[in-house]
């Protein structure tokens, strides 16, 4: 059988984001930190809020304040891909901050004029709303949090890229199918058969999109997790324990 | 950015661990469990409408070296053409860059379900049976080297066959047709995973002296100091012995009514000891002696005294000592009767 060209291959030679991030190009690094930002604050806010029991007002401005220095102090300029992963580093540095602040009792809130990213807390205070209900409360305190929300975030992300490529590219069908089927609720979830009917379409297109929309987004999701790692054998190691692949 | 449900996100997590069997004669249907090195799925082969079974390198263990050690274990399978190992119909890469390999989907139990339910006779002859395949192996210069109930399956027609050689060793003097780099000396490792529990602590092209491969309780001594070089078919002898120890004992829980007799326990004390040079030379060996166990015969392992030869031979030849008894029998009572 010959092997699939297309793949999900993804260039290791492709800089990281964290790779940007520590360059000397200051807008590189901006447009770096800017990504690295839209990728963790909601992991971040949502962490601080449930981890250290923050208020929402505190929970913003300690987010606002985390994303701030990350680009003002050059925190990432101490990370070394070789010794851990970018979001064990992230954590860390989080607990660290806040930590420091408890201790010093005087913090100093942050405009968020260093951060460009429009972060949208009121979003994010719905999500950690609906996670809560969903959970059992011991579940916020388990040191894996931080990695679930970081899961969610990399996936809401890929699904975003995915709507992007497909609308671009003319598939929408596809990503329509994708997020009725994979995304929806799964007490409603309907089969192919009411999804052919539904769209006017043959049983056998629906596997087919479904098939193209799920190769698609498994391509996106290592795209995204390539920005969201800090090195090559990062990437591999996430693509690996997450996504069950080797990258090419 | 739309907010992704926990289950949403678990069910977009598997579907991404599916294998991507995109452009292939392949249809995953169903995750089978996880053995070795690689997960094991279901599948349909759209080309000859019929369900298979396709071993795909895990995600954690996925390197170039542990992709070959997969493909190994695929060329191992191809030279063991017996109806006591599972064929290999196809092997390749994935789209998803994952090495795999296709075979022949059995469906039945594995061995410690099955025997729950026999009696010691037909235990011993499963055990018998299993020798079968793996004597033919150790023909052909490959050794096991992870035997365990788990990797023992009995089929839908009760044929019995050897599973997962994903430790497999290919014996040098044998090696010449495996692909070169992948011959003695390159011995499939695998991760520590799932209820197999096995252990690799192996790492690189080859198997350095020192390394431990196997199943922790199966293991032999030799594998368990990782001494390598001595690796040979009685490895596999203590594996079977295992297995047979297993079997006997009720492992699986199972009611046993018949008592275990003094060469039965002989039988597997040589198949299990410590000393290679002590235990069966070969699995062959063992299972004639195990033949000779149920035919009542004298078996190699057991130097029996002369009171439990004769019960033995009793027991052997019950119809006609009874014969003898009631000859003799009559014969005294008409001494008896002609005297009065």
């Amino acid at each position: 059988m010959a092997p699939n060209q297309q793949g999900d291959a993804f260039p290791l030679t492709r800089h990281s984001v964290v790779a940007a991030a520590q360059a000397h190009d200051p807008q590189e690094r901006v447009r770096a930190l800017d990504a690295i930002t839209s990728a963790y604050w909601r992991p971040v806010y949502k962490y601080v809020r449930l981890r250290w029991r923050l208020e929402r007002e505190d929970a913003e401005d300690f987010t606002q304040d985390f994303f701030s220095r990350l680009l003002e102090k050059d925190f990432l300029a101490s990370y070394d891909p070789a010794k851990g992963k970018l979001r064990t580093f992230l954590r860390t540095c989080i607990d660290r901050l806040f930590l420091n602040q408890t201790r010093d009792a005087h913090r100093q809130k942050r405009g968020n004029a260093a951060v460009h990213v429009s972060l949208d807390f009121e979003e994010a205070e719905h999500e950690l709303a609906a996670s809560t209900q969903a959970g059992s409360p011991k579940d916020y305190f388990e040191k894996d949090y931080f990695e679930k929300e970081w899961v969610r975030t990399l996936f809401a992300l890929a699904v975003e890229r995915l709507r992007a490529q497909c609308q671009l590219a003319g598939k929408t069908m596809q990503v329509t199918l994708f997020e009725r089927y994979d995304l929806g609720d799964a007490e409603e979830r309907p089969s192919y058969a009411a999804l052919a009917q539904e769209f006017n379409i043959a049983v056998t297109d629906v596997t087919n999109y479904l098939a193209f929309a799920r190769r698609e987004f498994r391509r996106c999701v290592l795209q995204q997790l390539r920005e969201m790692t800090g090195s090559d054998e990062e990437f591999k190691r996430e693509a690996q324990s997450l996504l069950g692949v080797e990258p090419k | 950015m739309k907010f992704l449900p926990d289950q949403v996100v678990a069910r977009l997590q598997t579907e991404m661990q599916t294998p991507d069997l995109s452009g292939t004669r392949y249809r995953a249907l169903k995750f089978l469990g996880r053995g070795g090195m690689g997960s094991v799925w279901l599948a349909a082969d759209a080309v000859l409408h019929r369900s298979v079974a396709l071993k795909v390198l895990s995600a954690e263990s996925s390197s170039a070296d542990l992709a070959a050690r997969l493909m190994l274990e695929a060329i191992i399978l191809a030279r063991l053409e017996h109806p006591g190992i599972v064929p290999v119909h196809d092997a390749g890469t994935l789209p998803d860059g994952r090495t795999f390999y296709c075979m022949k989907y059995v469906e039945g139990h594995m061995l410690e379900q099955h025997v729950g339910g026999l009696g010691l006779r037909q235990r011993l002859q499963l055990i018998q049976r299993i020798a079968e395949p793996l004597a033919f192996a150790h023909s052909r210069g490959i050794i096991h080297r992870d035997l365990k109930p788990q990797n023992i399956m009995v089929g839908a027609f009760g044929e019995v066959l050897i599973m997962d050689w994903g430790l497999a060793k290919v014996m040098a003097a044998f090696s010449e047709s495996i692909p070169a780099g992948q011959a003695e000396g390159q011995e499939p490792a695998r991760a520590m995973q799932g209820p197999l529990q096995s252990v690799a602590l192996a790492s690189g092209n080859t198997t350095a002296h020192g390394s431990v491969l196997g199943t922790p309780g199966y293991m032999a001594p030799e594998q368990e100091r990782g001494d390598v070089n001595l690796i040979d078919q009685r490895t596999d002898v203590f594996g079977l012995g295992s297995i047979l120890q297993s079997a006997i004992q009720d492992k699986t829980g199972a009611q046993r009514s018949e008592p275990l007799s003094r060469p039965l326990w002989a039988i597997c004390n040589k198949a299990t000891a410590a000393e290679m040079s002590a235990r069966y030379s070969s699995v062959q060996e063992l299972a004639d002696d195990l033949g000779r166990y149920l035919d009542d015969m004298a078996v190699s392992a057991y130097q029996e005294n002369l009171f439990e030869r004769t019960v033995r031979l009793v027991n052997r030849n019950r119809v006609a000592v009874v014969l003898v008894l009631a000859y003799l029998l009559m014969r005294m009572l008409f001494i008896l009767f002609s005297r009065k």
